[in-house]
């Protein structure tokens, strides 16, 4: 076969920028079939895989890429799953661009090969995989508790039930899924996605108990004296931080979590849902992330006239994917770089008014390597602002650590774990953001998975 | 899905649902809430448990119809089921330690208060309770308050029942007639408990309040439940929902509770429709 030389990706079809701003359709469309086996034509199957160190969890990329060439759709699904359970998720949702694509031999002149959107089109087409079935005699029937369900408890989960554990997932809401379902949007990952890989996963025999807030219901010791051998925790990064500044107890504040929960899990922009959400017509979203650039786009598919994201720094150290920033723009959203929000202004009724901003400078990069800003001295300004949405960012949930005295956090709320995320309890790993505060959906997923690996060799000694 | 055993009316716009959820009935204390959602569709509202009973498994669950949840609800019926109830949610009242204390209710309130007086008084801890109504028709549970105080003191706005004035115009009589309280509870409407604060106040005596604010997960994720306390912001669904009364920024709750006025008077007018006016 002959390779495809091209410089440049595949483009990936999108919906229309003017059309998609007024509905909550998937954005990025897939590739066809056709551009799929173009686009795997650029992979010169390297021998040293370099693509693959780029990825947390290790997709054979070269592997699955070559038996989609072969017209094996359901043979490279099996090949991905092997390690990766969300590869529909993934493929949407991935940093690509600083992972396995960073890494791949044909980015060194030109583009890299599209990984993420052949992973993206293998998951999506090719049919249920056949069961792997491990299991063995000495482990089935004992049971392991995990807590919370997002990427890196289903993938934990997963994993277990595969090896022939009866696993049990608690969570909180009355939606399993963790950010994937109250955070991350309809338009940049279906729920229907996340369901379908939900579904599979109770199939295989893994259960799931909702409503169960751990900590609150149940203490881990409890879980353990009701036969549980071993504990996953996985409940995420979700306290939400607000920036200390006057004003923001005003009405019409919502933190990104607020915001999203009330669009996303409770879906308030289906009229047939209840849940409301104020929003008028000039919004701020304060952060340079993909929860600041997801709290931007949903505004505006509320047909909000302005939404603009307020950052501190310059548009080069924004966090956010540059995909997620370059929709963003197409949509319709300002950029307002360089300025922070010193003071919400409201009304006698508590309602924002306005918002006082100042500019700031970049002076010396700090320990993360970005340039501190600093303000620029009587520099403020007020723009009028019915909301203000505060991504700022989010640190792990207290909940269930502070009622559990051996659980080690460090200062900042994060599990304290070793290398095969065991914590300092006997019988209790944890992984995911819980660990890390936030990171990412593969990241979390890598941590449940050494986590499951961890879990099965401690219960076959014991 | 929860079953609802049993469902009556205690007037005309509060409803009594005793449902099924024996692992919250097992586990929750005096203070705590659940937050429930009825069906797909439904926003997820808190409310706090009255009672439970644990020979069936049940948490009782007293609602007024405000709004277009709790109607919806007020108008289930025995046999029907509650999608989601997730709980026990928030810290438990912290009741020990005292000598004499005053539970308040008002209206709805007396109803979320009524678990307190009642683990006290099971403590043999003298306990009197101030609960307060509109008027006559909507007087809730007083034959069961009655059981757990040593001194139940019922008020009317209108007078139409029992004591004529506020809830405040009685504690402030029973402070000053010598009555040692060393801690009151105080439950219901803002308005109300802000009053409660202004006026034990003056003579430093503990005041506990169970704070209402909006929320919607009641784990600490989203911030909409969000209070100043003592100056700081706490979330009322983790850190809570009991705070000290003379800490707390009332005027910011309040506001911040009116913030949905206009969508809930729309989403009213609809349920109102539905269900052939409640009010
Ligand atoms: C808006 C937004 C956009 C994002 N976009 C991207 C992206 O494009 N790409 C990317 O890679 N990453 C993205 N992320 C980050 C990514 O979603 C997270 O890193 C990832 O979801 C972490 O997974 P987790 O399993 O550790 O936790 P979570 O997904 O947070 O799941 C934790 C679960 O635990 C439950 N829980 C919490 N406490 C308890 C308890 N006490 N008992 C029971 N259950 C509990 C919670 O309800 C939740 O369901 C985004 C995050 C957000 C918020
Ligand atoms: C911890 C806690 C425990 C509670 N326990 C009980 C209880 O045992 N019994 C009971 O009847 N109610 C209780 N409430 C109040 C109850 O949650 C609200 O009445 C309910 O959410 C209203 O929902 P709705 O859809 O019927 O009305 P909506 O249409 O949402 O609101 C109707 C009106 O009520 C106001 N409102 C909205 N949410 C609240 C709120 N959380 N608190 C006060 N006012 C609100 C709105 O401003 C509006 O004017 C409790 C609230 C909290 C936070
Ligand atoms: S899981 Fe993510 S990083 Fe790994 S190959 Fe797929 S898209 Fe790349
Ligand atoms: S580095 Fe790029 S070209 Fe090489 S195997 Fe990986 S994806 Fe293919
Ligand atoms: S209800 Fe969401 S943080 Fe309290």
């Amino acid at each position: 076969m002959m390779a495809n030389m091209s410089l440049l990706k595949n483009e990936m079809p999108h919906q229309d920028a003017e059309i998609r701003r007024n509905n909550w359709e998937e954005v990025a469309l897939g590739y066809s079939y056709e551009t799929a086996i173009d686009e795997a034509k650029r992979c010169l199957n390297c021998k040293h895989k370099p693509c693959v160190e780029g990825c947390p969890v290790s997709v054979d990329i070269p592997g699955f890429i070559s038996k989609l060439l072969e017209d094996d759709l359901d043979g490279a699904n099996e090949i991905i799953k092997r390690t990766n359970t969300l590869p529909a998720v993934c493929g949407r949702v991935c940093p690509q661009e600083i992972q396995c694509e960073a890494k791949c031999v044909r980015g060194i002149k030109g583009e890299p090969v599209a990984i993420g959107r052949l992973e993206r089109f293998v998951a999506d087409n090719a049919g249920e995989p056949s069961k792997v079935n491990t299991i063995s005699e000495e482990t089935f029937k004992k049971r392991v508790a995990v807590i919370g369900s997002g990427p890196a408890g289903l993938t934990c989960a997963g994993s277990l039930s595969n090896m022939g554990y009866d696993v049990t997932i608690f969570e909180a809401l009355h939606t399993p899924g963790g950010v994937l379902v109250y955070g991350i949007p309809e338009f940049r990952l279906p729920k229907s996605i996340v369901k379908k890989e939900i579904d599979l996963l109770i199939e295989s025999g893994v259960n799931i108990e909702l409503n169960k807030v751990i900590g609150r219901i149940k203490t881990l010791d409890e879980l353990f004296s009701e036969g549980y051998a071993a504990i996953f925790i996985s409940t995420g990064a979700g306290l939400p931080q607000f920036m200390g500044i006057e004003g923001e107890d005003a009405v019409g504040v919502y933190s990104a979590n607020e915001f999203l929960t009330r669009v996303n899990l409770m879906k308030a922009y289906d009229e047939r849902y209840i849940t409301p959400v104020n929003i008028g017509n000039r919004v701020a979203v304060i952060g340079g992330g993909n929860v600041a650039m997801d709290s931007a786009r949903c505004a505006k598919r509320f047909g909000v006239d302005e939404v603009m994201i307020i950052y501190r720094r310059s548009e080069d150290e924004m966090p956010a994917r540059k995909e997620e920033i370059e929709h963003a723009k197409e949509e319709g959203i300002k950029f307002l770089v360089l300025t922070n929000p010193t003071k919400i202004i409201t009304d006698t009724n508590g309602l924002i008014t306005s918002i006082e901003c100042v500019r700031m400078e970049l002076g010396e990069a700090d320990d993360s390597g970005r340039r501190r800003p600093h303000v620029v001295k009587g520099s403020e300004f007020t723009m009028k602002m019915d909301n203000v949405i505060m991504a700022i960012g989010t640190s792990p949930n207290p909940l269930l650590s502070e009622i559990t005295p051996g659980l080690d956090v460090d200062r900042r709320g994060c599990i304290v774990t070793e290398e095969n995320m065991r914590t300092s309890m006997e019988g209790v790993w944890a992984g995911g953001d819980a660990v890390t505060g936030s990171a990412t959906v593969i990241l979390a997923m890598g941590a449940g998975r050494t986590a499951a690996t961890d879990i099965d060799r401690y219960l076959r000694l014991k | 899905m929860y079953k609802i055993l049993e469902k009556r009316s205690l007037n005309e716009n509060t409803a009594l649902l005793k449902v099924k959820a024996p692992d919250i009935a097992n586990k929750i204390l005096p203070g705590q809430f659940v937050i429930i959602r009825i069906d797909e569709f439904g926003e997820r509202i808190p409310l706090t448990v009255a009672e439970t009973d644990n020979t069936v498994g049940s948490i009782t669950l007293i609602a007024q119809m405000i709004g277009f949840t709790t109607i919806k609800l007020g108008n289930m019926e025995t046999g029907d089921y509650i999608s989601d109830v997730i709980g026990p949610l928030g810290h438990p009242t912290q009741l020990d330690g005292y000598n004499r204390a005053c539970v308040i209710g008002g209206g709805v309130g007396a109803a979320i208060a009524y678990p307190q007086a009642k683990y006290l008084y099971s403590k043999r801890v003298p306990v009197d309770i101030i609960a307060g109504f509109r008027n006559r028709d909507i007087v809730i549970l007083e034959k069961e308050m009655k059981n757990v105080s040593d001194n139940l003191y019922i008020t009317t706005d209108d007078g139409s029942y029992c004591e004529k004035g506020f809830v405040t115009d009685r504690l402030i009589k029973n402070i000053k007639d010598g009555k040692n309280y060393d801690v009151v509870l105080a439950i219901g409407p803002l308005m109300m408990m802000r009053a409660v604060a202004n006026a034990t106040r003056p003579y430093g005596i503990k005041t506990i309040v169970s704070l209402n604010s909006i929320m919607i997960d009641g784990t600490g994720m989203c911030g909409s439940c969000r209070v100043t306390v003592g100056g700081e912001m706490k979330f009322a669904c983790v850190d809570g929902p009991d705070f000290d009364a003379h800490e707390v920024d009332f005027e910011s709750l309040i506001r911040r509770n009116n913030a949905y006025r206009k969508q809930e008077l729309e989403k009213l007018d609809h349920a109102c429709r539905l269900y052939g006016g409640n009010r």
